[in-house]
């Protein structure tokens, strides 16, 4: 076959070899949906080509090594061009890349393919990863989750309820026995987490030693005096792999039942070592996704929180940050919604309404705990549980911290509201339209839900959402 | 705003002891045990009842009461078994689950039978 080609040295265009409009993908290859800005004259199809050229095997020029291979097989396929609802300066091209071009069980080598030079191309404006389905040949090769939803329910016996959970603050600065206090506090007041603040990793203020020693007392007085398991997210995100390693190790022999990890700024390597060594030593990992906003944000040029949760599921991590709809963070509602289900579901389908471009089967890989935190309190609780349901973590910060009678007043109140929903919301009423009555009721019962519902009564953030999903306006 | 209030929780006081999901919630009425039985019933997941001595509430395992009622969707007919189950543990915390097969986990599980303090 490859004996009938020739050398042709030269430039040629990426059209003639990688745009092939009547390719059908197979089951096994990955399949990425970019959304490409060419620059003025270049066409869609040289555009959607020259991305699949140099995401996969493409140079720019020819050269004669390109014949001692069967580039036909490896080549990335551009196969499908759309418009962009409400968008003309940019478009949507659809790529299918041979499995055979990845590491078995590496999202970094997926990514560093995927989303590697091809993003300071000159030809484009700009470039998006707005998706990839990842086959089930290639998921059956990676790790995932090192728990799961259902492990974590088992061992942390939280049932029938999203957890509650409180990153500590202010974020910087504490003592780590002054931390211990805040962690003990609100562990004492009824929430099931703690969480250590993606910034604190081990800084002269407060050396990671030292807060997993005080953070362990607070854990085991606050099991003894409510009778419930209790943890905290012990970050253990560190300068070095080895490190890191060290500081999951000491959680370990502290008898700590969950440690974090931020898998972009500590790396998907890093992250999926340390997912592989959570599962081997019965360690429940929160991961934390600092720096995504510069990825995800931009709706012209990036990758989409979407395909930052694939990646997360597939390196492995038992909780990721998704954003709460409600509160001070950036995120669409419907969006949220359908990168939620990427994280909890086994079986996703094509659903344009919610920003899922391709049927995604995670096959038996286990899911993921979603978890809202930043700028909500109380009067979000309807809201939360009425969008996020039971497989969550909800994280109130200063919601929690901020409470007029202090941390274990504002864990109370945030665990009696929470339960309140839950149970209301088992008796058939609808929580986002009754939320004000249910909470009323609740408070009733306590007079720390009643301070915390007078305390944040009028804080709202209703801002506009700058990365909404792509829908016809005109 | 109102003066600050103490916390009252201690190791001491038996009081302070949680159970899990609902347990900061008031002791369910007859009326709302009835609703979350239903509940259970709607989604489709299979009813059990589990008791224990409070002061073994952190254990995983409790006290199974008889086995549980795989398919059972008569709401009376459940709480029935609940109620018999407090009659004859009167001291000890009941709950309720709802095993989900697909999940192969508890759907839900809530005490509603609060035994005493200890």
């Amino acid at each position: 076959m490859s004996s009938t080609k020739t050398y042709d040295a030269g430039v040629k265009d990426y059209r003639e070899t990688y745009w092939m409009p009547d390719y059908e993908p197979s089951a096994t290859d990955l399949l990425a949906c970019f959304k490409i800005t060419p620059q003025p004259g270049v066409p869609r199809e040289e555009a959607a080509a020259a991305v699949a050229a140099e995401s996969s095997t493409g140079t720019w020029t020819t050269v004669w090594t390109d014949l001692l291979t069967d580039l036909d097989h490896y080549k990335g396929r551009a196969y499908s061009i759309e418009d962009v609802p409400g968008d003309d300066s940019c478009f949507y091209a659809f790529i299918a890349y041979p499995i055979d071009l990845f590491e078995e069980g590496s999202v970094v080598n997926v990514f560093t393919s995927l989303v590697g030079n091809v993003f300071g191309f000159k030809a484009i404006r700009a470039l998006r990863l707005e998706d990839v389905k990842f086959p089930i040949a290639y998921v059956m090769t990676c790790n995932g989750p090192p728990n799961g939803i259902q492990v974590e329910r088992d061992k942390m016996n939280k049932y029938g309820r999203p957890l509650l959970g409180c990153t500590i603050k202010p974020k910087l600065g504490l003592s780590a026995k002054n931390y211990g206090r805040a962690v003990y506090e609100c562990l004492r007041g009824g929430l099931d987490f703690t969480k250590d603040d993606e910034n604190v990793n081990s800084q002269p203020f407060m050396r990671w030693n030292h807060r997993f020693d005080f953070v362990m007392e607070a854990i085991h007085k606050a099991e003894q005096e409510t009778g419930e398991r209790k943890g905290h997210y012990l970050n253990v995100t560190a300068p070095t792999p080895q490190e890191m390693f060290k500081r999951a190790e000491y959680a370990r022999q502290l008898g700590a039942p969950i440690i974090m990890h931020d898998y972009i700024t500590g790396g998907f390597c890093a992250n999926t070592g340390l997912a592989q060594w959570c599962q081997e030593n019965g360690m429940l990992l929160h991961i934390h996704r600092a720096m995504h906003a510069v990825l995800d944000r931009n709706p012209h040029h990036g990758i989409h929180f979407r395909v930052l949760v694939k990646i997360l599921r597939l390196s492995g991590g038992d909780h990721l940050h998704t954003g709460t709809v409600v509160g001070k963070l950036e995120g669409d509602r419907e969006a949220t919604l359908g990168w939620i289900d990427l994280l909890r579901e086994s079986y996703i389908e094509e659903d344009r309404s919610r920003g899922i471009f391709f049927d995604q089967d995670w096959g038996h890989m286990p899911g993921v705990f979603a978890v809202a935190s930043g700028g909500i309190h109380v009067w979000h609780m309807p809201a939360l549980v009425s969008i996020f349901g039971d497989d969550a973590v909800l994280q109130f910060g200063g919601g929690t911290l901020g409470h007029p009678w202090g941390n274990a007043a504002g864990a109370a109140a945030n665990r009696v509201a929470l339960e309140a929903c839950v149970a209301a919301r088992n008796q058939g009423r609808e929580l986002e339209k009754e939320g004000k009555d249910i909470l009323n009721e609740a408070a009733k019962s306590s007079s720390e839900l009643k301070a915390a519902m007078e305390t944040w009564k009028e804080i709202k953030f209703e801002f506009d959402t700058v990365d909404k999903l792509d829908v016809a306006h005109r | 705003m109102s003066e600050i209030q103490d916390y009252p929780s201690s190791l001491r006081d038996p009081a302070s002891r949680k159970f899990e999901t609902f347990s900061y919630l008031p002791a369910m009425t007859a009326e709302q045990i009835r609703s979350q039985v239903e509940y259970i019933v709607a989604k489709g997941w299979n009813p059990g009842i589990e008791h224990t001595e409070p002061e073994n509430a952190m254990d995983n395992y409790w006290y199974m009461w008889k086995l549980p009622m795989f398919g059972e969707s008569d709401v009376d007919a459940i709480i029935r078994e609940c109620q018999a189950c407090h009659n004859a543990h009167p001291q000890n915390h009941v709950r309720l689950l709802g095993f989900d097969n697909y999940a192969q986990s508890a759907g839900a599980s809530m005490v509603i039978y609060r035994g005493a303090a200890v």
